[in-house]
């Protein structure tokens, strides 16, 4: 074996590896659950904004960057509304007071 | 920062997201595991922030963002989860379209080619997909929101030789991207966004306002899979894992809501079903008896019960019923009888909906039980009282083999020694059939609003 891996088959390494830990970590959440597990992975989805950031961020501002501050806006709403309402419905959820 | 220690401080927020999906097994440690996500996010956030040039820019984009964001959150009804959650996919979209636009533009500031020369050629077929799929799930999920509010009709909208345009639209749209790998310009990436967007609509529009809960995780899927494809294009492990988990975790949502659907994932995804009522509701056209009774005699049977299931469907928020209906339990539950909850898993409009409107109007979550665990128990229950749900308590899926919904998983309420079930009329659900449980000898059915029932059948126990 001879040269330096290629970017892609790490990144696929990650891809992959990254399915499985998702896919065994989702089927065992509860399905009473399934609404705050989808509003909080629209959160997560919300990641994207750290491809936004760089997006919007080369030496210069271009039009490159605007699209990319639009993005990191667009983002935002996902991160934050997505954690907070998850957080309102998670707090629903309670046991009978005795 | 090095791009060492960024790579390690993206590592801890990976393993903080896949804590937080982990935290969702039980309602106490959900709490946490939320915290998790959002102390992984500020760490990402925090981390790329270090690497960006105009700090204060970002920092005023995310203000903005981030303000609409908790606004909606605050505000949002548990009932209008389902149109929230559509409207926050189509932004993912729309976001992973526009930093593909970006990385277009300026390649070199991303490490993804050398300074005058162009795209490297596997980055092309990365950028390519991550477009089409953010594209499609931008406008899909604008689509799908139009659905769940209302805006737009749920009814399928259907014309002749839509699968084959399409499909066609699919070709050529692979053939613009072919022509963007040879040769990147913006001509073919700005045709074949076009035509991703075009598509996005096309797609959702022949599906029915029934088989929403499914295209709302299958969104959820894409949103995931979208950000996964930039984070190739870009080379950043950070988005590939947190993409990849979200787009895991919507496919497994899809699966489980076709399968409580009795629906091929396909055939949802082609379209055309659960809009309007099947013709055939009758069937035999023979007159059927039923027995009525008023919310006392409910009310009656309820209290000299030992046991009593109640199965709420999305008829009883659309009656705003669920806080009388926790009142009613717990006026029960004062007189000594057992009440729980039955859910089935197409209850709501999106996965595990019930639930959360439920613990919205504080009924305990102990009390609430899924259709797997509940569904041995009906045998020995002595009332069950169905409310605003109809397909999913229906027999005719478990014995009626020439039945639309035959196969599909029922609650078999049919077992149980008294049936109540609380409807404003006769009428069909969603699927279009007749309902035997209405006319089973040990049914009654109780006529009127669930919400004003719920409230007599609560003054009739005191």
């Amino acid at each position: 074996m001879t040269g330096a891996v290629d970017p892609f088959v790490l990144n696929l390494t990650v891809f992959v590896l990254a399915i499985f830990v998702g896919y065994h970590v989702v089927w065992n959440v509860t399905p009473a659950l399934h609404t705050p597990l989808m509003a909080v992975t629209n959160a997560v989805s919300g990641i994207i904004i750290v491809g936004a950031m760089l997006a919007s961020s080369p030496e210069k501002m271009d039009i490159g960057s605007v699209l990319g501050l639009i993005a990191v806006a667009l983002a935002a709403i996902n991160v934050f509304g997505g954690f907070l309402v998850t957080q309102r419905m998670l707090a629903m959820f309670k046991k009978k007071e005795k | 920062m090095s791009a060492n220690s960024v790579y390690l401080a993206y590592l801890v927020a990976a393993v903080l997201f896949i804590l937080t999906l982990k935290g969702l097994s039980s309602p106490i440690s959900s709490r946490r595991g939320n915290m998790f996500g959002m102390v992984g996010m500020a760490i990402a956030v925090l981390t790329t922030l270090s690497l960006t040039h105009n700090v204060v820019y970002i920092l005023l984009a995310i203000a903005v963002g981030g303000t609409i964001g908790a606004i909606i959150a605050r505000r949002i009804e548990m009932t209008a989860m389902p149109e929230l959650v559509a409207a926050m996919h189509s932004l993912v979209g729309l976001a992973a379209v526009l930093v593909a636009m970006a990385a277009f533009n300026n390649p070199v500031a991303y490490g993804i080619a050398l300074p005058g020369e162009a795209l490297h050629s596997s980055n092309r077929i990365e950028l390519f997909i991550g477009t089409f799929v953010g594209a499609i799930t931008f406008t899909g999920s604008i689509i799908a929101f139009g659905k769940l509010s209302g805006k737009l009709s749920g009814k399928p909208l259907r014309f002749a030789g839509q699968h084959w345009l399409n499909l066609l639209l699919g070709i050529v749209m692979l053939g613009f991207g072919i022509a963007f790998f040879m040769s990147p310009s913006w001509t073919p990436f700005l045709i074949m966004t076009a035509i991703a967007l075009v598509l996005g609509v096309l797609l959702i529009m022949p599906i029915g306002g029934a088989d929403m809960p499914v295209v709302v995780s299958m969104l959820n899927s894409y949103s995931g899979w979208a950000a996964a494809g930039i984070g190739f294009t870009l080379n950043n492990n950070m988005l590939i894992i947190a993409g990849s988990l979200v787009g895991s975790s919507g496919a497994i949502l899809s699966y489980i809501m076709c399968k409580a659907m009795n629906r091929a994932f396909f055939n949802v995804i082609l379209g055309g079903f659960g809009g309007e009522a099947a013709a055939d509701a009758t069937g035999d056209g023979v007159q059927k008896t039923y027995r009525s009774g008023s919310a006392d005699d409910a009310a009656f049977l309820m209290s000299n019960a030992d046991s009593v299931i109640i199965v709420p469907g999305y008829g009883l928020a659309v009656a705003r019923a669920q806080h009388a209906i926790n009142e009613m339990s717990n006026a029960l539950t004062d007189k000594g009888v057992k009440v729980r909850y039955a859910i089935h898993p197409v209850a709501g409009r999106m996965p595990g909906h019930m639930n959360v409107l439920l613990a919205e109007a504080e009924v305990p979550y102990e009390q609430v039980v899924e259709m797997e665990e509940i569904n041995n128990e009906f045998a020995d229950t002595d009332v069950v009282l169905v409310i605003g749900a109809n397909d999913v308590v229906n027999p005719a899926a478990k014995n009626d083999k020439s039945s639309p919904i035959y196969g599909m998983p029922i609650l078999d309420v049919y077992k149980a020694r008294t049936v109540l079930v609380v409807k404003r009329s006769m009428a069909t659900g969603y699927a279009g059939l007749d309902n035997d449980l209405f006319y089973m000898d040990k049914t009654m059915m109780v006529f009127g609003d669930a919400k004003k029932v719920v409230e007599d059948i609560i003054k009739a126990i005191d």
